[in-house]
């Protein structure tokens, strides 16, 4: 569930931009640090986010979670340390208090490519030192401590339980599953696999992805640029140098094929797609302007007028992209009622079918392209949208100009590009398909 | 993916505390017609949030026709004398504008969200559909079908919320909050194009709605704007829905739902106090303080206690929502741990608000509180919509926007012993309704029948 919340984020962060008048700094500390900011001082706040190559896709083999538990439990202890700085231990208490007591806002979590912390505080002095300070602290120096682990083990479980009884994660997860085989995109957390995980694979997982030579800072608010570079010294002054992490198999597209997994409710989830796109990669605008029309313009897609204004099949139906670290998947879903079924099933694989072979209209590439531009301004139009982006742009390298292009990038896409990218990336032939609800 | 919101705002899902800007403050125009115009500039970004609110939600509707506001929010996408069915949609896309709309208890809204130089053309949509909307029977036969999907996606398959309809349907017998926002299944089944045209005719018009625009303009522009688009809408006499006062309680009640979940879950409700004056109603003010106390921050007195040092709760809540035209609720709610029963985690619940009733609260916590929520009043100023909808809330409430930084000034005037005296006078047995979540194993729930006589 976490990852495909995250998937979402990422698809609307990636794809936002800026005005002209977004001007991002960035620069690289002594330690290897990346910074990206955005000075802005409309209003006294100040938004930052960490962000690390700590994803659920460097989960250790048969202990998926790993990622997520040490994210989750960066902030249940500090320990005490003398070197770089004498600093006393710090319960889960003390520190939610003291985050509370100058009313910080402590966000963060772990996807599948990355994983880390963010912070919103007032960008008065005192308020910013001391929750900047304490965020660096819960970056550096958690102290996992064992009978915190055991309860939120224990609470992990009963959600991985929970998830295991609703219909739209046990599709997820057989998407995932079915589409990436042995990649690590594939593995999710387990009662077993969370079960086995202990102290010491949470200590080692920190040590080895939370470092500073591959932190990727990402702030954007009322401070100056010398207040940013002190910030982010400070935000990485505790954090060890990691060794180059292995690489990750490739993403193979495996051979297609439908599962269906009995479930009572009254409507089934289906989903269909098949991995397909690598973050900042030369096809990635075309296939947005093309899914625009497709299955992601809200009310006014194919998709959403063949299923359900015309046909009263479904509440939301959709298509995406989701470009990751590693191909990331397309995918195409809706929920309906269980006996209707196979004719919601078949009209969106003819849809689809209709547009590989088609591509869009000339009035649907008008639409999508005023649509996406028309809109660009709503894509930073406040702090957080900007962090969003600037925070991705740093973590996948995309060129620091990517919102400033990004509007020209979209008009230039012509119909023989949306179909020529589409017919790369997405076969019908080539497509997994979930159905939770509806056993055959 | 953008979805019509039928739930968004129910009571229990607001915010805890609304919270004042000291930005711009908002100025307000009345249109001849009776139409309210609420405009706050904020120039940090070139976007705009437009949207128009009516007066008319599920509270408005009588029995045997549950669900119809929502049913119309869907159908005012469907075409009016000039535009098609999906033509707004489209046009508003074309525009580069986000829309969606949203129906709850109280009120029905609708909104875009564009960059500034476009919001004459939403405009003029938006008030064309307020007074020309054309109610199609085929369209409508299509529509509530995807209506009734969105029923079963959003609550029949839903353990969480059928324990929430289950809660409202038993804590209020005679007020419409009895009622889900969605509609009885059966409701919807029997619905017509002319239940959606005789709810149009009632509620939509100028002198019931309340448009509320921020970001990046000229109020004295935006007045003028409303005054050529929606200035010649005629005002018509909108009916007045009769209180439905709900009696007083006289004892606990229990409702249990069963349904395929792992983890029981359970939700205890307390009939407290609105917030009708924010000058007099202190009570109010001191419940939206205690609510804090318990669950206003990650180390707040019910997480702290009962799951972090006791771990006898997953999870562990407290909501009260006191801005609402109808009566209000004060909830606490949880998962329990293993090893721990609903009916412990219930007293246990319980435990926590007697311990403020007996022993009080800290001065530190309180401080903590306070500052939360003044901080809150700057935060809020990075989302323009976020304002738009606040502002909206309030007035759709019966309380004027202008009181926003008010509210916040009572609040901060909260002392320790106004939280322990309602602590102490509102959490008894006899206004309580407690509702719990038995789980099923996916295997022992039978489908339901398909609905008949859909299929046209």
């Amino acid at each position: 569930m976490t990852r495909i919340l995250f998937a979402f984020l990422l698809t609307f962060a990636g794809i936002g931009t800026a005005s002209a008048a977004l001007k991002i700094q960035s620069w690289t500390l002594a330690n290897g640090a990346r910074v990206l900011f955005v000075e802005n001082h409309s209003i006294p706040i100040l938004d930052i986010s960490v962000e690390f190559d700590a994803g659920s896709r460097r989960d250790p083999q048969g202990k998926s979670g790993t990622a997520e538990l040490t994210n989750a439990m960066l902030a249940r202890g500090l320990r005490a340390t003398t070197t770089p700085y004498a600093e006393s231990e710090m319960s889960e208490a003390q520190i939610s208090d003291a985050i509370a007591d100058v009313a910080a806002q402590r966000g963060g979590g772990t996807g599948g490519d990355r994983a880390g912390a963010s912070l919103r505080t007032l960008s008065s002095r005192a308020e910013r030192d001391a929750s900047v300070s304490l965020l660096s602290r819960i970056l550096a120096h958690p102290s996992f401590p064992e009978n915190l682990l055991e309860r939120d083990k224990a609470r992990t479980i009963a959600a991985i339980r929970e998830d295991e009884t609703k219909p739209e994660s046990i599709g997820s997860k057989a998407f995932w599953r079915l589409l990436y085989g042995s990649h690590p995109y594939s593995q999710y957390p387990t009662e077993a696999s969370v079960t086995s995980i202990t102290r010491d694979d949470l200590v080692a997982f920190h040590n080895t992805h939370y470092v500073a030579n591959r932190a990727v800072i990402a702030m954007i608010g009322d401070i100056t640029r010398d207040d940013a570079d002190a910030i982010a010294r400070q935000l990485t002054a505790r954090l060890p140098q990691g060794a180059p992490l292995p690489a990750l198999p490739a993403v193979e597209v495996p051979a297609p094929s439908e599962e269906r997994i009995a479930h009572p409710a009254t409507q089934a989830h289906i989903l269909l797609g098949l991995p397909a796109v690598v973050r900042g990669e030369p096809d990635y605008f075309p296939l947005l302007v093309g899914n625009y029309t497709l299955g992601g313009g809200g009310f006014v897609s194919r998709l959403t007028h063949e299923v359900r204004e015309k046909r009263g099949l479904s509440y939301s139906v959709y298509s995406y992209f989701n470009p990751m670290a590693q191909p990331g998947p397309f995918q195409a879903g809706l929920q309906t009622q269980k006996e209707q079924t196979d004719e919601a099933l078949k009209v969106v694989r003819s849809t689809i079918a209709d547009f590989l072979r088609n591509g869009p209209t000339p009035q649907e590439l008008k639409a999508a392209k005023d649509n996406l531009i028309g809109g660009f301004a709503l894509r930073i139009d406040n702090n957080r949208k900007i962090l969003d982006n600037i925070a991705a742009i740093g973590f996948y390298n995309l060129p620091l100009d990517y919102l400033d292009t990004w509007t020209a990038k979209v008009e230039k896409v012509t119909i023989a590009d949306v179909k020529a990218a589409f017919q790369r990336k997405v076969a019908l032939d080539r497509m997994s398909t979930v159905i939770v609800g509806n056993a055959k | 993916m953008k979805f019509r919101i039928a739930l968004l705002l129910s009571a229990w899902m607001l915010g805890f505390l609304p919270s004042a800007s000291h930005a711009e403050l908002a100025q307000e125009f009345m249109l001849k017609n009776g139409m309210k115009i609420i405009v706050k500039e904020d120039h940090r970004a070139p976007t705009v949030a437009h949207m128009v609110w009516y007066k008319a939600g599920s509270m408005d509707e009588h029995n045997g026709v549950t669900g119809v506001a929502h049913a119309l929010e869907h159908m005012m996408f469907k075409g009016t004398k000039t535009l098609k069915p999906g033509e707004f949609s489209q046009r508003v896309a074309a525009l580069g504008g986000r829309e969606n709309a949203f129906t709850s208890k109280d009120y029905t809204g609708y909104f875009q969200q564009i960059e500034k130089s476009k919001l004459e053309k939403v405009m003029a949509l938006e008030a064309d559909r307020m007074a020309n909307l054309v109610l199609d029977k085929e369209e409508f036969s299509r529509e509530i079908r995807v209506v009734m999907e969105e029923r079963r996606w959003r609550t029949e398959d839903q353990p969480i919320p059928l324990v929430y309809e289950a809660l409202n349907a038993t804590a209020f017998m005679a007020h419409p909050y009895h009622h889900p926002i969605a509609g009885w299944m059966s409701d919807l089944l029997s619905m017509t194009v002319q239940d959606a045209k005789t709810w149009y005719e009632r509620w939509y018009a100028p002198n019931n709605a309340v448009m509320v625009v921020t970001g990046d303009v000229e109020a004295k522009q935006v007045f003028a704007l409303a005054e050529k688009h929606f200035g010649k809408i005629p005002r018509k006499a909108v009916p007045v829905t009769r209180p439905q006062e709900e009696p007083p309680q006289r004892g606990i009640r229990r409702v249990t739902v069963k349904a395929p979940a792992e983890n029981p879950y359970v939700v205890l409700a307390f009939k407290v106090p609105a917030l009708r004056d924010v000058e007099k109603d202190d009570e109010s003010h001191a419940l939206d303080v205690l609510a804090a106390i318990l669950d206003g921050y990650d180390n707040a007195r019910l997480n702290a206690k009962l799951v972090r040092t006791d771990r006898v709760a997953n999870s562990a809540g407290a909501g009260y929502s006191n801005i609402a035209r109808g009566p209000v609720l004060f909830l606490l709610d949880g998962t329990p741990a293993a090893g721990t029963t609903t009916e412990q985690l219930e007293k246990l619940l319980r435990a926590e608000v007697e311990r403020i009733a007996n022993e009080g609260i800290s001065e530190q916590e309180l401080k903590r509180v306070k500052t939360q929520l003044i901080a809150g009043q700057i935060y809020k100023r990075d989302s323009i919509f976020g304002q738009a909808m606040e502002i909206g809330t309030m007035e759709m409430s019966g309380i004027s926007h202008t009181k926003i930084d008010r509210i916040i000034e009572k609040l901060k005037e909260v002392t320790a012993a106004q939280v322990q005296a309602v602590a102490k006078k509102y959490f008894g047995d006899d206004a309580l309704t407690v509702a719990t979540l038995v789980p099923l194993p996916l295997s022992e729930k039978k489908a339901p029948a398909a609905p008949k006589g859909l299929r046209h």
